[in-house]
């Protein structure tokens, strides 16, 4: 059997090494070519999956600790969760790694104190490498490996070519993310411990230790909570989320798509791979917390999105609202939500990645990101405001973006699950179209000060364009026929909650909906 | 009680096939010796590159043909004139750190082989015995002078290291600990540069280490006391059976794990490392930093595991305290250093208290781990060789990093150095991050693994702390990433270009750590198969 999966996920790392070898100026085409074969082998193995193909790279890889190589995107029944839910977040990270080199064709180029393009697209391509292993991982340590691993070409993605405050940002990032990391180690050496004694050997894969028997105790819940501390600081989650906002900052706008769009991701995917998967019980134990949590990362980030003066730091406030909605959806523990969930994970990606690209280039055009310096920018440049509108308006879920769909899923879930909730998360669109559409006012609309006149003199050049286009057409197309998106997703959020014993759960439910 | 064995002579069988790859480290060190004395003086180093490392690969290769047929045999007693049988034990345990240690061994000496970035001579001064900063010297480093005593010296060592690892009685170890220590405490003395610096460190670590062997010794006379035996079996059966008050015992164990732990470098007697790592020539410090830490890790599990396992529940709690503390006092003073010698010391300061987590832990099959896992035994060893690599190669960049032709060991002359060259700021990352832990290097496989066994052991709340202090751990390298990568470059370190020797060594060193990261498989499965002591060894 052709390992697939194994290909589409090493592609990467080898353009890597091609572009490290390449001269400077061919690096990045290379880089381009590379990434546009790693995006058409993602449609390959789709294809292939959808007509009944069985995905699966599996060797031992660590016999003696019960570790497995195991790439796959299991079919429901095959004894794990299904694969859908991997399968759309692979597909979004071979989408948006291509556009976001096209829209840093120039980076690295001649800049003094920044580092070389060579170097950047390959550490763009090892961004991605690392997520799509994570992805497709059967195996809880692989897993962890790559969660881990993507933190290191990531740090120096924003210590190479970011602000001025550059180091500064990305070494918080690396700890906070290291910080996470390690705690989650703790929590895998403890799946891996007690679940070998539930099943006599040790083992990491998750179709087993979904099966292992664990019977709660103190010790599973701390287990339980240190794996959900390293994702919530991940997918940051108020209180865990001061990082983000800095790293974004002095990030470069490519650099900030991919690690919001799909880096941040890793967060959320590990909340439904491990917490849900394994840990239905203690999800459960811990869901009140955890919707606080979210809740106040949606009313929080949302608040403070429309506070910021500078430009990088609204959008990556912005995002943790978004991300306080996506784990309200998986923890209210319903299998709409649950899908929703799982769809607001790639309609982010598009929208928020269309969004940070597009700021990039007004960024760029003026030569400051602080939100006062701008103004009028619709008269000089109406392309560019007229994609900052549309990503914005998908950013803020409006019906007809795709964005919609998934938030819409997500509130009727947590509706059943409980009214205040619902009510509070709600709030949180409302605030949404605030910061959305105070910003776009901001920026595109009203007179045209000198500065802008002086730096911002020409619109949207075609190459991009291009990375913007098929962002756009992507989440127009999805907010109008999400079904094909959602008959991915939803064999994945059917298993997860037959596995958490959704018929357990039902009785909750009806008893507060009595109250 | 047992009664003393009568004191008779028996002469020993010795199984010299088993034994040969001591005999060739030992043989060689001897000729090394005679080499000194008469071969002519544009010769020797030639002679003695090439002498040490021959019979390193002889030894390593014996070891290597007798894999398969060795692993449960004995050799009876060679070293002290005891009637007890069994001073040395060949067991699998013994076959794998035999392997690390000749594998290091080669690896280091390969270092001290390295004449290019000093300009064209060793990095052992040109004459020890002159006072630094004397007219001797002075003529002594013009007439181009070398201490090639040094690889006789290192060969001595390591065949210390090599009977330590396998000793087992008490007199036996005891005695393998001093010829591993003195060879050592000489080569400390020898650097070319910084010479007071050098002599300083050489006298701390002998005053120190010589401290250390004598509560060593008490110890074994304490344990002596308690069981009338100094073979391991012999404590075994005394630890399981005694009807004796455990005081002498307890004060036994103590005293020899002070000796042991002090050698590893464990707090709170590790107040010897810094100043001995830096003081040291930088390729003896390597071969300090990895080959004794093996020698003494192989050392402390045999005596705890095999003769004091049945006391088990007595130490762990001690060891437990002492990892806490190693790991915590090593991290946190690591962070502050900068001297990137310095910083290394108290990062394997660190690195020892990572260990003793496994140690603690003691998951072995006598307390009933499963056949074909790791356990703590296979978790160390593992653990040893992902740091052994890493660090021996970060002690190889340190030599080639050169100001005013002296190693630039000061973090800020460091500055920008991995953007002026990148290949040897790539290497450096890839090895600090090892150090560091991250995933897809070999150190992440190993602290996976010690961790594992700590918890198999049911010392979680142990792996919790050490993965706490993992996180502070991170930032000691990361600072020197930070240093190498994102500083303004100051211009006033060089890369130096090495010689044939040094890019070795660091070539193995990389590629170590990157193929024990991703594929480890091969490796822990020869050491979950083998890495196992002989227990209560039959006389």
């Amino acid at each position: 059997m052709f390992p697939w999966l194994t290909v589409l996920a090493a592609l990467p790392i080898l353009g890597a090494i091609l572009v490290a070898l390449s001269k400077q100026r061919a690096a990045r085409v290379v880089g381009l070519v590379v990434a546009l074969a790693t995006l058409a082998l993602g449609v390959v193995v789709t294809v292939l999956r959808q007509s009944g193909t069985e995905m699966l790279d599996q060797i031992e890889w660590l016999p003696s600790l019960g570790s497995h190589y195991a790439l796959g995107l299991p079919a429901a029944g095959s004894g794990d969760a299904d694969g859908g839910m991997a399968l759309v977040m692979v597909l979004l990270t071979v989408v948006l790694v291509p556009l976001v080199l096209v829209a840093e064709w120039r980076t690295g180029m001649g800049e003094s104190g920044r580092w070389s393009s060579q170097a950047f697209v390959a550490l763009v391509l090892l961004v991605e490498s690392f997520s799509l292993f994570c992805f497709l991982s059967l195996d809880l340590l692989l897993f962890y490996i790559f969660f881990e691993a993507t933190l290191i070409p990531m740090y120096f993605l924003i210590g190479g070519w970011g602000g001025v405050k550059r180091g500064a940002a990305a070494t918080k990032f690396l700890l906070f993310g290291l910080a996470g990391g390690l705690v989650m180690l703790f929590a895998v050496i403890g799946t891996g411990v007690v679940a070998g004694d539930a099943l006599g050997t040790p083992s990491f894969l998750f179709s087993d230790l979904a099966r292992a028997e664990i019977a709660d105790s103190p010790l599973i819940k701390t287990i339980f909570i240190a794996f959900f501390i390293a994702f919530a600081l991940k997918a940051p989650m108020v209180p865990g989320h001061t990082w983000l906002p800095e790293a974004a900052e002095e990030s470069t706008p490519g650099g900030a798509a991919l690690m919001v769009g799909i880096l941040d991701k890793l967060g959320t995917f590990g909340m439904i791979r491990v917490c849900l998967w394994i840990f239905p019980e203690q999800s459960q134990w811990a869901t009140p917390v955890i919707l606080v949590l979210a809740l106040l990362s949606i009313v929080y980030g949302a608040l403070a999105a429309i506070g910021q003066k500078n430009l990088m730091r609204l959008i990556a406030f912005t995002s943790i609202s978004h991300f306080g909605f996506m784990v309200l959806g998986i923890f209210v523990l319903t299998e709409q939500s649950l899908t929703g969930s799982i769809f607001y994970m790639v309609n982010h990606g598009l929208s928020t990645g269309a969004l940070y690209l597009v700021i990039g280039y007004l960024i760029a055009r003026r030569g400051s990101a602080q939100v006062a310096d701008f103004g009028g920018v619709i008269q000089i440049a109406p392309v560019l405001a007229g994609f900052t509108l549309v990503s914005g308006l998908a950013g803020l879920a409006l019906p007809g973006t795709s964005s919609f769909v998934s938030e819409f899923m997500v509130l009727a879930g947590a509706w059943s699950h409980n009214q205040v909730i619902a009510g509070i998360a709600t709030f949180g669109t409302v605030l949404a179209a605030l910061y959305i559409l105070w910003l776009y006012q901001r920026l595109m609309t009203g007179p045209v000060p000198d500065e802008v006149a002086a730096h911002v003199t020409t619109d949207l050049t075609w190459r991009e364009r291009i990375a913007l286009i098929p962002l756009v057409a992507l989440f127009l197309v999805l907010g109008f026929f999400p079904a094909p998106a959602l008959d991915l997703i939803n064999p994945t959020s059917e298993t997860v909650m037959i596995n958490a014993g959704a018929d357990e759960l039902a009785p909750r439910y009806t008893v507060e909906e009595g109250e | 009680m047992t009664p003393l064995a009568p004191l008779a002579f028996t002469a020993p069988t010795i199984n010299y096939g088993l034994f040969a790859p001591v005999l060739f480290v030992l043989g060689a060190a001897c000729v090394g010796i005679l080499v000194e004395a008469f071969a002519p003086r544009a010769l020797r180093f030639q002679i003695q590159v090439a002498l040490s490392l021959i019979a390193l690969a002889a030894a390593f290769v014996n070891l290597v043909l007798n894999w398969g047929i060795a692993s449960r045999a004995l050799i009876d007693p060679v070293t002290v004139g005891q009637v007890v049988t069994g001073s040395l034990i060949h067991d699998g345990a013994t076959q794998v750190m035999w392997a690390m240690l000749l594998g290091f061994g080669f690896v280091s000496l390969l270092l001290f082989a390295e004449r290019r970035v000093h300009g064209g001579v060793t990095a052992f001064t040109p004459m020890a015995a002159a006072t630094p900063g004397s007219k001797a010297e002075t003529e002594a480093a013009e007439a181009g002078l070398e201490h090639t005593e040094a690889f006789p010296l290192a060969l001595f060592s390591l065949s210390g290291m090599l009977l330590i690892v396998a000793a087992n009685d008490l007199l036996t170890m005891f005695v393998a600990l001093e010829i591993l220590s003195f060879p050592l405490y000489v080569l400390c003395g020898l650097a070319r540069h910084r010479r007071l610096l050098s002599q300083e460190s050489a006298l701390k670590y002998f005053l120190l280490g010589s401290g250390a062997s004598a509560m060593l010794l008490f110890g074994v006379a304490l344990v002596f006391g308690y069981s009338g035996s100094f073979a391991y079996d012999g404590i075994v059966t005394a630890v399981t059976l005694s009807q004796e008050s455990d005081r002498l015992l307890i004060g036994g164990v103590a005293l020899i794990a002070v000796g042991l732990l002090f050698k590893i470098g464990a707090v709170p007697f590790h107040a010897w490392v810094p100043d001995v790592y830096q003081g040291a020539p930088t390729p003896v410090t390597s071969f300090m930093a990895v080959c004794t830490k093996i020698a003494a890790a192989g050392a402390l599990l045999r005596i705890f595991y095999v003769c004091f396992g049945g006391a088990r529940l007595t130490w762990q709690p001690v060891i437990a305290a002492v990892a806490i503390l190693t790991m915590i006092v090593g991290t946190v003073v690591a962070i502050v250093q900068t001297d990137i010698k310095r910083l290394l010391a108290y990062s394997s300061v660190a690195h020892a208290g990572f260990l003793l987590t496994a140690v603690t832990g003691a998951a072995t099959t006598q307390s009933g781990l499963a056949d074909g896992q790791l356990g703590s035994v296979g978790a160390i060893l593992f653990y040893l060789i992902g740091y052994g690599f890493a660090t021996i190669g970060c002690f190889a960049v340190v030599t080639v990093v050169r100001a005013h032709g002296r190693e630039a060991t000061e973090l800020s002359q460091w500055a920008g150095l991995g953007r002026r060259y990148p290949v040897i700021g790539i290497s450096m990352v890839i090895l600090l991050l090892s150090l560091a832990g991250i995933p897809l290097t070999a150190g992440f496989v190993g602290k996976f693994a010690v961790f594992t066994a700590a918890w198999q052991g049911g010392y979680w709340w142990l792996a919790l702390v050490a993965v706490l202090v993992s996180v502070v751990a991170v930032y000691i390298y990361l600072r020197v990433i930070i240093v190498l990568f994102f500083r303004e470059p100051a211009g006033e370190a060089e890369v130096t270009i090495a010689g044939p020797m040094t890019l070795i060594v660091l070539a193995i060193s990389l590629i170590g750590t990157l193929v024990l990261g991703i594929a480890p498989a091969p490796v822990t499965n020869v050491i979950a198969q083998a890495a196992e002591f002989l227990h209560a060894v039959a006389g």
